[in-house]
Order: C-alpha cells, then structure tokens, then sequence
C-alpha cells in the first residue's frame, strides 16, 4: 500500500480539496447544502478509489457487503431520526467512525509489527486510544442525551484518580507498543481508552454535552489524520486534520457562546458545588394563568416576541406556535422568533426546528440583533425554554450558567412562560424569573397548552 | 514522502480547516459539526485498504471497521442534507406558506 500510483493521488488531491470547499460551503447558508453534496460526492470517489489500484485484491465480495450493511443502517438511521434527536445521532455516527479509526490502526499494527519507524507506532498507538475515547465518550453522550442515563454530572470519590490513572496508562501502554509492537498491547490501549472516554464525558452535565460531542469530532478526525500518516495517505491526512482543526475551532466557539471555556464544561463538575444545581421543584408562589388570560395578553399585544427552546420542539409544538404567530401577525402585531446560540440542545438547533415547521427565515432573529428590543416588547412568550432566559447568568456569579450571555426577557412588559412544570432547565438552576411579579406561568404540555392558546385567541 | 512534507500537509491542513469555518454563523453550527462529521467517515478508505489482504479474524475486525465507519459516512451526509433542505426550502414557499399555513 506503500504505492499508490500517481493518478490515484491525483484523484486523492481533487478529494482532498472538495472536502475543503465543501467545509468552506457548509458555513454559509446559501451554499451549505451543495458543500455538503461536494463532500459526500468526494467521499465517495476516495472510498471507490482502492478498489481501482490495489494490486491481488482480495476479499472483494465481503467487502461490498459490508459497505451495503452499512449504507443501509446509516441510511435508515438518518432518514427516521428526529430532528429534536439530532446531536444524538450526531454523538453515535462520530462514535462509530472513531472506533473504526481505531480498529483500522488495530489491524495496522497487526501489520506493521517490528521494526516499523517509531513515529509510525506512535501515530498508531494514537488512532487506537483516541479513537477508542471517541468511541466510548460518544456513546455516553448518547445514552445521557437518548435519557437512557442521568443526563446531570455523574462523579465519584476518587473521580479525578481513576481518569488520571487511566490517562497515564493509555500513556504508558503507548509507550510500550513502540517498544514492542504486538497486537495484545495494542488492545489494551483500545480497552484503557475506552475507560478514559466514558471518564471524560461522566462528569459533564446535560446542557454541556453537546460541546463535548463537537470536541469528541475534532478527536476522531485527528485520529483518522493519523491514520492517514500510518496508511501513508495523504487524503486521509488532510480530511482528518481538516476535522480536527475546524471542529477544534468549532468547539471553542460554542463554549464562548455559553461562556463557558472547554476546561470548565470537562471538569467544571469535579470542582464540586456550585456545578450541580438542586434539581427539584421549588415550592415558592408563582402566579399560573389560563389559556384564556395568555391569549388576551398575546392578541392586543403590539410587540410580541417568542422565546423558543428544546420543550417547544419534544412536545411537537412548532407547528401550532407557528399558526399563533401567524394569527397574531394577521391581527396586526409585530413578532419575533427571538434565537439564542445554543437553543434546543445544539447550536443551531433551534433553526432546524423552526425551518421544519417552515418558519420563514426572516422572522428568527439572532441573540445579538433583537436583545435591545426586549424592553419595547409587551410580551414575551418562552415556550420550553429555560436556562437562556435565566437572569441567574448575569446576576449569581455561583450559578453554572454565569457569564452565558442571556435573551433579555426580563426587561420586557409582561412575561408568559409555558412549563410542563416547576422543574429546572438543563442545566438544572431555578429561574428568578419565574417567580417575577410580571410574570405569568402557563403550565401543561407545550402542544397541548399550544393548541388551547391558538383556539383562545381564535374565539377573540 | 519524509517526515517534513508530512508535517507541512498536516499544519497547513490545521489553517484550512480554521480558515474555511471561521465566519460560520451560529443557524449552521449543527450542520456544520454534522457534515464534518461525516466527511471523517472517508476512514472508510482506510478500512478498506487494511481490509483488502486480511484474513482470519484480521477480516472480520477489517469488515467491521467498514461497516462503522461506512454507516457514519453514509449516515453524516445523508442527516446532513436532510436538515440542510430545511434551510433552502422555505426560501421560496416562505410568503404562500404564511396563508394557507392557519388552515393546515
């Protein structure tokens, strides 16, 4: 494998450059679908490519057959998913190409063996942990965000031991594997950086996990860049530390959009107290108000805007909330979808959401454009959304969520938040603002008090 | 290829990758993640050259590694397109939908 003939690397390089431009073309709205489709075009020409001019090509047959078994599960899957179960399904095919990073260098090392250069081990012994971490790290972020675990930050005594005694393992086993490159070493490296992946990502809490699937990217394509040094591929080289760097990139720029930095969201909660908020319903009086009440505010409001969050999209509510907008725009009143950057349990979430409920684009305004607006706004309704309109960011410097910035809905005339109940947001801090004279609660399953709001103010 | 060219690949790559993403506004940063997701799923190459002369249980690790790694490039565009068609449909439909959207 040591020769790829040159026209194949000629091809490598036009790959190499599509994934760059389909990058470039993801990050603007006009031109991310076509990068995409650039991308997954490339990706394909890349895959096809060894089995062109690979010399004594065996295992052809299972092969193909593999590559259809998969085709049609990540087809499936990607076809079914939900869009509120997006960055799940995000977390799981960044876990399953992690640990297939880590299996192909597996197989490498198997191949390799003695007297390979010792940067090769070393790329090598990389693939295989950081792969594994991905792996392992990804499918906790799935089972807290699919609620089949506890989605708050999960630590035990000894906590920082235990993940520090496996690093310096996965460390020391690397070690080892350059001296002596057997495949058994190899596996225990894979096995410890399973360990150090479900470590990394225990103690984050729900609201955070999506960052860490982002950083959990930027470490799988590392490894595949690695891969590609080990495969001597240049193409795999460039996809992968292309990956690395842009979802490096893309990490950092989410955490500052929570305002948070990377090292505080991994281990914020070892620190201990102040991450891990109470989590139970508060007791003290709020002011609840009817259907009837909430759509009397909404109708003879001149300035409404909407606070939209995760609820809003479980309870399939964004339908209905689009209708009610509608009406109260045919009745003459000015409304806004107001963003925040990380509404719904992503960056960009929201968006998707609001799109497929085919909420016209210009009607959704970002954090930046409309918080100097709230002031005016005579209502303000939050449906299923909590945490980023918690005043608690700006005023409690102990809260997890301080120094997030926050939609302004505090300032506005009057409030209508629609809750299931009194339990806490995410990330699991009470909301002084529930609790404000101008506020009023509307509890209920957002669909369902939805739909009683819409037929209210109809009868109007 | 000697260490140095290999090394130059791998730090111009890294500006790239910073580069092109750079101005990215925050409606498209699930997308994004999502088809950066998926174009790592290319390790798919590189299962498949470790697969191709492997036999025993190095072909049944090889064929999996396929299967994962073809089910998170496949599966990544795929769910990629899927939310971005969200983004470009309602250009156009966006005014009309506005009517007939309180009888729906």
């Amino acid at each position: 494998m040591s020769s790829i003939p040159t026209w194949a690397q000629l091809i490598y390089l036009i790959c190499a450059v599509a994934f760059i431009l389909a990058l470039k073309g993801l990050s603007g709205p006009k031109t991310a679908r076509a990068g995409n489709l650039i991308g997954a075009a490339a990706a394909v020409v890349a895959c096809a490519l060894p089995f062109f001019y690979l010399e004594d090509l065996q295992n052809v047959v299972p092969m193909l057959a593999a590559i259809a078994v998969g085709t049609v599960a990540g087809v499936v899957g990607a076809r079914r998913v939900q869009m509120t179960q997006m960055p799940q399904m995000v977390a799981l095919f960044n876990g399953v190409g992690g640990g297939a990073a880590s299996l192909v260098a597996l197989l490498e090392l198997d191949e390799i063996g003695a007297g390979a250069p010792t940067f090769n081990l070393v790329a090598t012994a990389f693939t295989i942990a950081v792969g594994a971490i991905s792996f392992a790290g990804s499918a906790i972020t799935f089972a807290k965000l699919q609620d089949l675990m506890t989605s708050r930050p999960v630590t035990f005594p000894g906590f920082p031991v235990a993940f520090g005694g496996s690093l310096i393992a996965v460390v020391v086993l690397s070690v080892l594997v350059v001296r002596d490159p057997t495949v058994g070493l190899g596996i225990a490296i894979g096995l410890v950086g399973l360990l150090v992946g479900v470590l990394l990502v225990l103690p984050v809490g729900g609201a955070d996990v999506p960052i860490v699937i982002s950083l959990l990217n930027a470490f799988t394509g590392l490894t595949v860049a690695a891969g590609g040094y080990v495969l001597s591929n240049t193409l795999l080289l460039v996809a992968g530390t292309l990956v690395g760097a842009s979802g490096t990139f893309l990490t950092l720029l989410m955490a500052s959009a929570m305002g948070r930095s990377v090292a505080n969201i991994l281990f914020g909660a070892l620190k201990g107290g102040s991450t891990l908020g109470g989590g139970e319903a508060s007791d003290r009086p709020v002011r609840s108000a009817t259907p009837e009440d909430a759509a009397i505010m909404l109708a003879y409001a001149d300035r409404v805007i909407i606070v939209p969050g995760y609820g809003l999209a479980v309870a399939q509510a964004q339908h209905a909330l689009r209708e009610l907008v509608d009406l109260l725009n045919e009745r003459g009143g000015l409304v806004d979808y107001a963003i925040h950057p990380v509404a719904g349990r992503m960056p960009g979430h929201m968006n998707v959401l609001l799109a497929e409920a085919q909420v016209p684009y210009e009607e959704l305004k970002e954090m930046d454009e409309i918080n100097g607006e709230f002031k005016d706004a005579d209502v303000v309704l939050v449906v299923g959304a909590n945490d980023v309109v918690n005043p608690a960011a700006k005023t409690s410097p102990g809260a997890p969520i301080y120094g997030m910035p926050i939609l302004n809905a505090d300032q506005a005339k009057s409030v209508i938040f629609m809750k299931r109940s009194m339990r806490p947001g995410f990330a699991g801090i009470e909301n002084e603002l529930l609790f404000d004279e101008r506020t009023q609660l509307l509890f209920g399953d957002a669909k369902d008090s939805m739909n009683k709001l819409l037929s209210a103010v109809k009868a109007l | 290829m000697n260490e140095i060219a290999w090394l130059t690949v791998f730090v111009l790559s890294v500006f790239v990758g910073i580069e092109v993403i750079s101005k990215v506004s925050s409606t498209l940063h699930t997308p994004l993640m999502s088809g950066a997701n998926a174009i790592h799923g290319v390790i798919l190459l590189g299962a498949i050259i470790v697969t191709a002369h492997a036999d025993g249980i190095a072909l049944v690790v090889g064929l999996i590694a396929i299967v994962l790694a073809t089910v998170n490039m496949v599966g990544g565009f795929v769910v990629t397109d899927r939310m971005l068609q969200m983004f470009t449909r309602r250009k156009a439909p966006a005014k009309p939908v506005n009517q007939d959207g309180a009888a729906a």
